[in-house]
This record gives C-alpha cells, structure tokens and sequence, in this order.
C-alpha cells in the first residue's frame, strides 16, 4: 500500500500538498493560527459542563469502552499483561453489566500474550512501536518494530513520530516515515491493522504546531491522531485535545474521511475523563463518541471509572480496595 | 508600658462577621456546595457563618484523610507524640480564644470555660503521652505450646469517621479525636452543628502545628448531609456515632449502612458521658486491630 493509495481520497489541493517538502511546509503554515487564549478558555468552559445522572452513568459506560488499558513499563511481565487483559474483558468482575474497555495497549513484545488472552473477546491489542517512546532509531529498525507487532497480531499500531525532524521543519520526512509504516501496517491478507500516531504534543511547543502536527499525520494516513506516549509531561491536555478534535473535524469536512482522537497520559478521574467526552460532542460532534473514534490512553482511570460506576448503581462511595491495583 | 490604644467614643465600629470554612487536607475550602449557615450561641445571638459540608465534601475528606494514612501510621509512635504534645502547646497559646468561644458556645460561665479548656490541653497531653505505650500495654508476647515466638501488636484501622460530641464542643471533641489519631488512624470529623466554633479553631490550631495534612479533617454542618455518606463510604474502616445521643433512630440508620464493609462501629451511648473523668483506653483499643505473629524458632 503505497502513498498513493493511502492519500487517493484526498482532494487535489491536499494531495499537492505532500508533493514536495516545500509546498507541505506552505500548507502546514497556511493553516490558520491557534488562539491560545481562546482555546484554553474554551476547553475550561466546557470542562465545567455539569454531567448527572442518566447521563452521567451513560457517559461513564462510554468512557470504559473508550478506555485503551495501558501498561508501558520496563518491568512489564507476561503474568502483567495477562491479567491486565483479564482486566479489559470484565472490567468489574462483580457486574456483568459493565462493559469491556476497547483495547490493551502493550510493547511489542508482549503482543503474542495479550493476543493469546483476549482471542475472541473482540477487546483489540493495540502495540506501541517505532522505538518507543523517543522514536530515535534509524528507519529500518522503526520499520522492523512495527512490522514485529503487526505480525505478532496487534490490531492497532501506535508509532512515535520523529519530533526532532518535525522541529526541524522537516515535515516532509516525518510524512514519509508515518506513510512508510502506514504500510508496514498491511497485512498479508490485504486487512490493516489501525495506525495511531503519537505526536507529544508536550514537545512540541505551541498550539500552531499542534495543529500543524495532526494534519500532517492525517495526510499521511493516520487513522487515529494521539496527543502524547505518557512519558513526557504535559501529557494530555484539554486544549491540546481541543486543537486536535479541531483538526479531525475540518479533515472530514475537508477529505470526507474520520479520523479518531487519543488522548493519552494523565486521565486519572472519571472528572476529567467526562470533561473531555462533552468537548468531543461539542467540538467534533456526536459522530466521535464512539470507541473507533474516540479513545483514552490510560492506566489509572479505568478503576477510577469501575469506583465512579459502583457508586451509581449502589448510592455509596466505593474504594480502592474494591478494584485491582495494576 | 504603652498607653492602651482608645477608641474614639463616636466611631462606632463595624463588626467582621466571619464565615468559617471547612478544613480538608490540611487547607481551608469552601464547601462545595456553596452553603453556608448561621451558628448561635445559647442566647440565640449571632456568633458566626460556618460552612455547610455536603456529600461531596465528606467524599473529599475521606480521600485525604486516605490519601494521609500511610504517611501517618508509619511515622514512629513517639514521633506521633510528640506531634500530638506540640497540638497540646498551641492549643495553650491561643488559651484565651477558646475560653471565650467554649463560653459562648456552650453558655457556660467564665470559670468554668477555663476549666474546660485547661482540661482539654491537659487530655492532649495525657494522649500524647500514650502513643508510645499503648502497643505494650495492648500487645505483647503470648505464650504458646509450640516451638514459635508468639506476639501481638496493634495497628491502626484506617480511616474513622467520628461524628463528634454536640454537647461538648471542645473538650468532647478533643477527647474522641485524640485517641483516635495518636494510634496512626486518620480522621474525618463532622462537627457539633450546633457548636461548631470551637472545632473549626481547633483546625486552625492543627494546620498551625505539625500534623501532617489529612491526618485531621473537619466538616461544619447538618449531620444528615454528611454523616449517611460517611458511614457508608467503602473507604471508611470505622466509625465513632458518639454525635448521636439520644438519637437512637438515626444511630441504627448509620450502624446498619456501616455494616456494609463492616466497619468498626463505636455506638452512641444513652448520654454523654462525663468528658472529665479518666478517659481510660476503650477509645484508643475501639480503632486499634491486632495483628497477631507466629514465628517459628529453630529448637
């Protein structure tokens, strides 16, 4: 699948966009300018947003299947992943109601495991890959890891771009490694598994190369644009997500096509994680509250979500002893 | 000696009338309701605002006061007196406060809002002493018909929930608070709703001295708002009901939610009891759980 095919839907201006790393530069600073103010005050008005009730139960259901369950240590072992997969399929073991989260997000090694403990389950593996978290690795090495997971059966593939290229100015050299790995993504029997593509955000230093940013991994392909790898503070952020759900928003009205958001990193409270679900209803509209569209790369605010979900159907606070430490 | 500063016989002064407010975490919020309400004293005229605590603030402070346990309970017991001694000492600098507030409050004399308040200092530092003595006294060696080396020690519950005295307003609350902190636990206090002035002072007297945030949190307000979701809080490992004196239906109401997790429950008893006598250790051993160790010994 070459970046033909990738980019085929893509309207004419668009596709002369990528032709040449000038004319891309000339797109991605034609963009308009992010008004950092209005969007810091945007994301604050709308995280005040008060959600009770029905809704809210509805909306932490949704959050629990939106939840990407991730662990990314060094110290990961099989006996981890395996019982963090057990975790993704029956979230509370206590109530069958409760829905299972849409994927478990590993290293690539730990794919096969994670693979073996949810076949069936219709809970995706998601990878992370392309010398993950920095991504400095030469090309072929990027490659390989990814192509490892793909082949060990992750459904999604989440791949570091290359911030220092991307600083650089360098645009058109990170459009072709996302492109390059978009292929990698092929399988033999033509399906694909899913390419996110981290942009640490919290590198990248404004609002504008945000922005800059998530066209440019959707022109290269990217079926899922994600703010950070966790690993570097500021993870998410609102007005980052806002910038992003921005993005995705006029890409469809643009292109047509759908590109889903992931925040990921810093989401511990049911609180925060209905923050961000009323700015993608409100800001990329209710066609993104949906888990292939709409995920949270966390950890941590998944029992936070099972404790918040107790306290609705019973009326009592819970605690931290009801839910698993991971 | 300087000249005391005079008044101006016309200027009339305006009062500060103050609105106290919670204390969760070691800082001083709102409730996040918003609420606030008028407190009396015996007279029926106005002392001041406090805040009133609802559900949410209860939840708030339960999550610092779970937040402060581990930090807490692993400090040495001497270390935890000596911190609950240093309470003792700013308590008795700000003697004259209290006197004048447990007064108010309570509508007692002058003389005997002293005693009052010299005993609650006194109890402070009776309890303080104890930190390093309870685990002797109510932990030890057993003796076993085995080849093991057999002890007990007690260790702290966790998180109580004491719904403090409403006659006494500070040498009750003072005498269910303390033996409740000095063996590790931390602490969520719904105060007296009617006396909550002294409690708040209190607070202000904890953030002053060196117990760490969370270690002692204290809601103003109706009990109805707080209390239910106290005692039924899963984060909560024991309650004290002692607030609800001659409310027995109430009482039973929090015991039978509290079973929940089963929690420790210290039940309200008939009437308040005498807050001057000999404490004794009940109240320290009501959140205390014993852990008991066998350890083989080679013969």
């Amino acid at each position: 699948m070459g970046a033909g095919t990738l980019l085929s839907p893509v309207p004419e201006e668009l596709s002369a966009a990528t032709g040449s790393d000038a004319a891309l530069r000339r797109f991605l600073h034609g963009l308009p300018g992010v008004d950092q103010v209005g969007a810091e005050a945007r994301a604050s008005a709308l995280a005040g947003r008060s959600v009770k009730a029905t809704a809210k139960a509805f909306a932490i259901d949704l959050a629990i299947r939106m939840v990407d369950l991730t662990t990314l240590e060094g110290a990961d072992t099989r006996g981890k992943v395996r019982a963090l997969s057990t975790k993704a399929m029956r979230p509370d073991p206590a109530d069958p109601t409760c829905p299972a989260v849409a994927a478990v997000c590993v290293y690539p090694d730990m794919v096969g495991t994670a693979r073996a403990t949810l076949a069936g389950s219709g809970v995706h593996v998601a990878s992370v890959a392309t010398a993950f978290p920095s991504g400095r690795a030469a090309p072929a090495v990027k490659l390989a890891d990814a192509r490892d997971a793909v082949q060990a059966g992750a459904d999604e593939i989440d791949m570091v771009i290359d911030r220092g290229a991307f600083l650089s100015g360098r645009y058109l050299e990170v459009l072709d490694q996302i492109v390059a790995v978009g292929e990698v993504c092929g399988r033999p029997d033509g399906t694909r598994a899913h390419l996110k593509v981290i942009c640490e955000t919290g590198e990248l230093q404004t609002y504008d190369n945000v922005r800059r940013v998530s066209w440019l991994a959707m022109l290269a392909g990217a079926d899922f644009i994600k703010t950070s790898t966790g690993k570097v503070q500021p993870a998410a952020t609102l007005p980052v997500t806002l910038v992003m759900l921005e993005a995705v928003r006029d890409f469809r009205f643009a292109t047509g096509r759908q590109v889903g958001v992931k925040p990921a990193g810093g989401i511990r409270t049911t609180k925060e994680a209905l923050a961000y679900l009323v700015m993608v209803n409100e800001v990329a509209g209710t066609d993104w509250l949906d888990p292939d569209l709409f995920r949270f790369g966390a950890s941590s605010l998944l029992n936070d979500l099972l404790m918040q979900r107790m306290r609705m159907t019973t009326g009592r606070y819970s605690s931290p002893d009801y839910v698993t430490v991971d | 000696m300087t000249a005391p500063l005079e008044e101006p016989a016309t200027a009339r002064r305006v009062e500060v009338r103050k609105t106290y407010k919670l204390f969760v975490g070691g800082a001083f919020p709102r409730s996040e309701s918003g609420r606030s309400y008028v407190v009396q004293d015996t007279a029926g005229r106005f002392l001041a605002n406090a805040s009133a605590a609802s559900r949410k603030d209860a939840r708030n402070a339960v999550q610092a006061a779970r937040k402060a346990f581990a930090g807490w309970s692993s400090r040495t017991p001497y270390n935890r007196g000596q911190v609950l001694y240093r309470v003792a000492e700013v308590l008795e600098g700000r003697r004259a406060q209290f006197i004048d507030e447990v007064q108010r409050s309570e509508g007692v004399g002058r003389r005997q809002a002293r005693a009052l308040v010299n005993l609650t200092v006194d109890r402070l530092v009776w309890y303080a002493g104890w930190a390093d003595k309870i685990g002797q006294v109510v932990g030890g060696t057993n003796p076993v018909a085995g080849p093991y080396l057999n002890f007990s020690v007690p260790e702290p519950t966790g998180v109580v929930a004491v719904l403090a005295p409403s006659g006494s307003s500070l040498l009750g609350l003072v005498s269910v608070l303390a033996p409740v902190i000095v063996t590790g636990n931390t602490v969520v206090v719904a105060s007296s709703h009617q006396r909550p002035l002294p409690a708040i002072t209190f607070s202000e007297v904890l953030a002053t001295s060196d117990v760490p945030g969370g270690v002692v949190n204290v809601l103003t307000g109706p009990l109805g708002d707080t209390a239910p979701t106290l005692a039924s809080h899963l984060d909560v490992n024991a309650v004290d009901l002692i607030g609800l004196v001659g409310d027995a239906e109430r009482a039973t109401e929090l015991e039978q939610s509290a079973a929940d997790n089963l929690k420790r429950v210290l039940r309200a008893p008939v009437r308040e009891p005498d807050w001057a006598r000999d404490p004794g250790l009940e109240r320290m051993t009501a959140f205390l759980e014993t852990k008991t160790v066998w350890h083989p010994i080679g013969v």
